[in-house]
C-alpha cells in the first residue's frame, strides 16, 4: 500500500479514536512537535512534558479533526497553544533556561552580565509577544509559518514582533543597555 | 524605533539566546510510554460531574434522613 494511502487510513482511524492509529501518528510526529516546542520554551524537560500534553489534547480532540486536512499544521497549532499556556504559568519573570546547548555557542564577545540582562528582559515579555519574538527573531522562522501556528495573520505576527522589540528596547534602556 | 535599532536588538538577542541546534531540537527518548501513562491516568479518573452527583446525594440524605430507607429500597 502506498505511504500516502497508509497515512490517510491512519488519519481516518484516528478520527474514530483508534489507539493504534494514534500511536502511529504520535511516533511519526513526536520529534517534530518536540522540536517546535523546545524552540519556544527553550527547556528540554518542559518540552518533553509539553509534547505529551500536546498529544493528549490532540487525542481528546480526535473527533474534531478533519482527515481531509493535513495533520502537521493542526498539531503544530495545538503545540503552540500548549507552549503558550506553559509560558503563562511559568511566570513571573523567570529567566529563560540558558543551559540548552545551541549552535553557535554563546558569543564570547558578549559579557555574561549583558547576556543575563538581555535574557531576563526577554523573559519579561508577555507570553504572546515572547512566542512571536523567539520564533521570528531568534529561530528565524518565516512569518507565515508563525502565523499559522498562532492562528493569526502574517501582519499580526509582524505587529507582535515589533511590539516585542519596542518592549525590549525599553527594558534594556532601563537597565542601562543601549543596543 | 528605526530599522537599525531593530536589527541591533535582534543581534543582541541572538548572541544572548542563540538558536536551538538541530541536535537539541530532537527528542532524546521515546515519549510514547509517558503518553500511555497519561492516557491510562485520565481514563481511570472520575469525572467532576460524578463527584458533584455524589455530593448532591449525600447532601440530600443529610437534610432528609427519612429518604435513606427509600433509597435503600430502590437500590
Amino acid at each position: 500500500m502506498p505511504v500516502l494511502e497508509q497515512q490517510s487510513d491512519a488519519l481516518q482511524q484516528f478520527c474514530h479514536g483508534d489507539l493504534d492509529a494514534f500511536e502511529a501518528l504520535f511516533r511519526r510526529h513526536q520529534t517534530e512537535v518536540y522540536g517546535w516546542i523546545v524552540r519556544i520554551v527553550r527547556d528540554p524537560a518542559s518540552a518533553e512534558e509539553l509534547t505529551v500534553e500536546t498529544f493528549w489534547r490532540i487525542y481528546r480532540a480526535h473527533a474534531r479533526f478533519d482527515p481531509a486536512r493535513s495533520f502537521r499544521p493542526w498539531a503544530r497549532r495545538i503545540a503552540t497553544n500548549a507552549a503558550l499556556d506553559y509560558l503563562k504559568t511559568a511566570r513571573p519573570e523567570t529567566d529563560l533556561p540558558n543551559d540548552v546547548p545551541s549552535t553557535p555557542l554563546q558569543d564570547p564577545a558578549i559579557s555574561e552580565e549583558l547576556r543575563r540582562k538581555t535574557a531576563r528582559a526577554f523573559g519579561r515579555l508577555p507570553p504572546k509577544l515572547q512566542v512571536a519574538a523567539v520564533l521570528a527573531l531568534i529561530e528565524e522562522r518565516p512569518y507565515k509559518e508563525i502565523g499559522e501556528a498562532l492562528g493569526i495573520s502574517t501582519g499580526a505576527v509582524k505587529l507582535r514582533v515589533f511590539r516585542a522589540l519596542r518592549f525590549l528596547r525599553k527594558e534594556l534602556k532601563e537597565h542601562g543597555i543601549e543596543p | 524605533m528605526n530599522t537599525q535599532e531593530q536589527e541591533q536588538i535582534k543581534q543582541l538577542l541572538k548572541k544572548s539566546l542563540p538558536p536551538i541546534s538541530t541536535r537539541v531540537g530532537e527528542v532524546q527518548r521515546d515519549l510514547w510510554p509517558a503518553m500511555l501513562k497519561r492516557l491510562e491516568a485520565r481514563s481511570t479518573a472520575v469525572p467532576w460531574f460524578d463527584w458533584a452527583l455524589l455530593a448532591a446525594v449525600v447532601a440530600w440524605l443529610v437534610f432528609f434522613p427519612g429518604a435513606i430507607p427509600v433509597l435503600l429500597y430502590h437500590l
